[in-house]
């Protein structure tokens, strides 16, 4: 009976696979043609991590202790300018009305989409990330913290970032109002990655701060991609 | 067979269309006319299941869908106003970007065969920036010949095509109806159907 069955309608796991590579594997093509916004996405993190040491002081202490904030802060903002690309390019062009009449499950190629998305531009930026923080007398084992809490904590800007890309879709002054919506929900990944880093530098121990931003990418990759699916519906009506 | 009962529209606080049934059988067209803004494109995405009506229902084989429903998604074809192409991706991988997604794996040489058939094989290495909205067009035939779906939804598939280009649709269509295929279009200019089965809905 479940031959039967199976031959009438696939089963799901044998479309979500195919359907995330499809996504991940087309949007990493459509990046690498267009290298120059990437390179432009990565340079501006660069710069506004390296304003900061320009702007206040030398001192190495001073510099240490605000380190980790600069580099979170950073690394927001610039997971924050390359957001409205995720989604906006493909409603341009009806590439997402077809993805959404796709046999493929939506929630899977919305996945892909945001997995591409974070290999793109959220890896570069962790990273690149410990040279930006030997500008701030970073130590060794506080670098190590902070490409981990980077590692864990960009995907989560992605995934929440995606939904706000998502229901910004074809609104007017979309970039503005989705660093409105997004922002705030990004605080406490911001407060989490930036901590963990302090709490190094200070000697207490990042476990803690790690194991929250873990439970967060979490309950991100659980619930984000059908939140964003369902934008990316009301989106094309 | 796709069924529609009293499908209603609403733009806005305008009404677009109320009351509009329509059965389309296997073999056969249903090509839907009408001044501009009487609700083609919209009824059309109705069928297709991207937006929802307003009032009345949708039914695939005998069966009532939703938006977006899953059996329609794995029947249906659709080709809408816009293009879906990427301008940085070949022609080629444009191509087999767009079957991939509806679930095909065509070989090098289908690919290769059906941009032969649509007269685009010496554009095959270009990317999609530098064709014409007609070659684009021409894309989109080649993917509707790779993905072997009875549901063909048409938005205006002749915008854009020359002559040599409205040919090759009108022997894809009758090539799909006498298969068996159902297919809807709505157009301003006769598709050249001659010989299929034929029906119209006049819209406004």
């Amino acid at each position: 009976m479940n031959a039967t069955a199976s031959t009438f309608a696939p089963e799901p796991a044998d479309m979500v696979w195919p359907a995330i590579r499809w996504a991940v594997a087309r949007d990493l093509k459509v990046a690498l043609r267009s290298r120059a916004e990437l390179g432009v996405q990565l340079l501006f993190y660069v710069i506004v991590a390296s304003l900061f040491p320009l702007a206040t002081t030398p001192e190495r202490n001073t510099l240490a202790s605000i380190g980790p904030g600069v580099l979170w802060v950073a690394a927001l903002l610039a997971s924050l300018l390359s957001l409205p690309r995720l989604f906006a390019g493909d409603h341009a062009d009806g590439t997402l009305e077809q993805i959404a009449l796709s046999p493929y499950p939506l929630v899977a190629l919305v996945s892909g989409k945001i997995v591409a998305h974070w290999l793109t531009t959220g890896l570069p930026v962790a990273l690149i990330a410990p040279l930006l923080g030997l500008q701030y007398a970073l130590g060794g084992e506080a670098l190590a913290v902070l490409v981990a809490t980077l590692l864990i904590g960009t995907p989560i800007l992605s995934l929440l970032g995606a939904i706000g890309a998502a229901l910004t879709l074809g609104l007017r002054a979309s970039g503005s109002l989705l660093a409105l919506l997004i922002l705030p929900l990004y605080v406490p990944v911001l407060i989490f990655g930036a901590g963990a880093v302090e709490a190094t530098r200070t000697g207490l121990g990042a476990s803690a701060h790690l194991s929250l931003l873990g439970a967060g990418l979490l309950v991100a990759c659980v619930g984000a991609p059908f939140a964003c699916a369902a934008a990316v519906r009301i989106a094309l009506d | 067979m796709l069924e529609a009962q009293k499908l209603a529209a609403c733009r806005g606080f305008s009404r677009l269309f109320t009351e509009v049934s329509l059965r389309v059988h296997a073999g056969e067209a249903l090509v839907v006319t009408g001044a501009n803004g009487t609700g083609k494109t919209t009824l059309l995405r109705m069928l297709a299941g991207l937006s929802a009506p307003e009032s009345g229902e949708i039914r695939w084989q005998g069966k009532r869908v939703a938006p977006l429903d899953a059996k329609l998604r794995a029947a249906m074809a659709f080709a809408g106003h816009l293009p879906a192409l990427k301008d940085d991706l070949t022609a080629e991988e444009n191509l087999a970007s767009l079957v991939a997604l509806e679930g095909g794996a065509p070989s090098r040489e289908a690919l290769r065969d059906a941009l032969d058939s649509v007269a685009l094989a010496r554009q095959r290495a270009l990317p999609a920036r530098v064709l014409s909205q007609g070659q684009r067009r021409r894309i989109g035939l080649a993917r509707l010949s790779l993905i072997a779906r009875p549901l063909w939804l048409l938005d205006e598939p002749l915008a854009a095509l020359d002559a040599a280009g409205a040919e090759l649709l009108a022997r894809l269509l009758t090539g799909h109806l006498a298969q068996g295929g159902l297919a809807v279009a709505a157009t301003h200019a006769p598709l050249g159907l001659g010989g299929s089965r034929v029906a119209a809905l006049v819209l406004g």
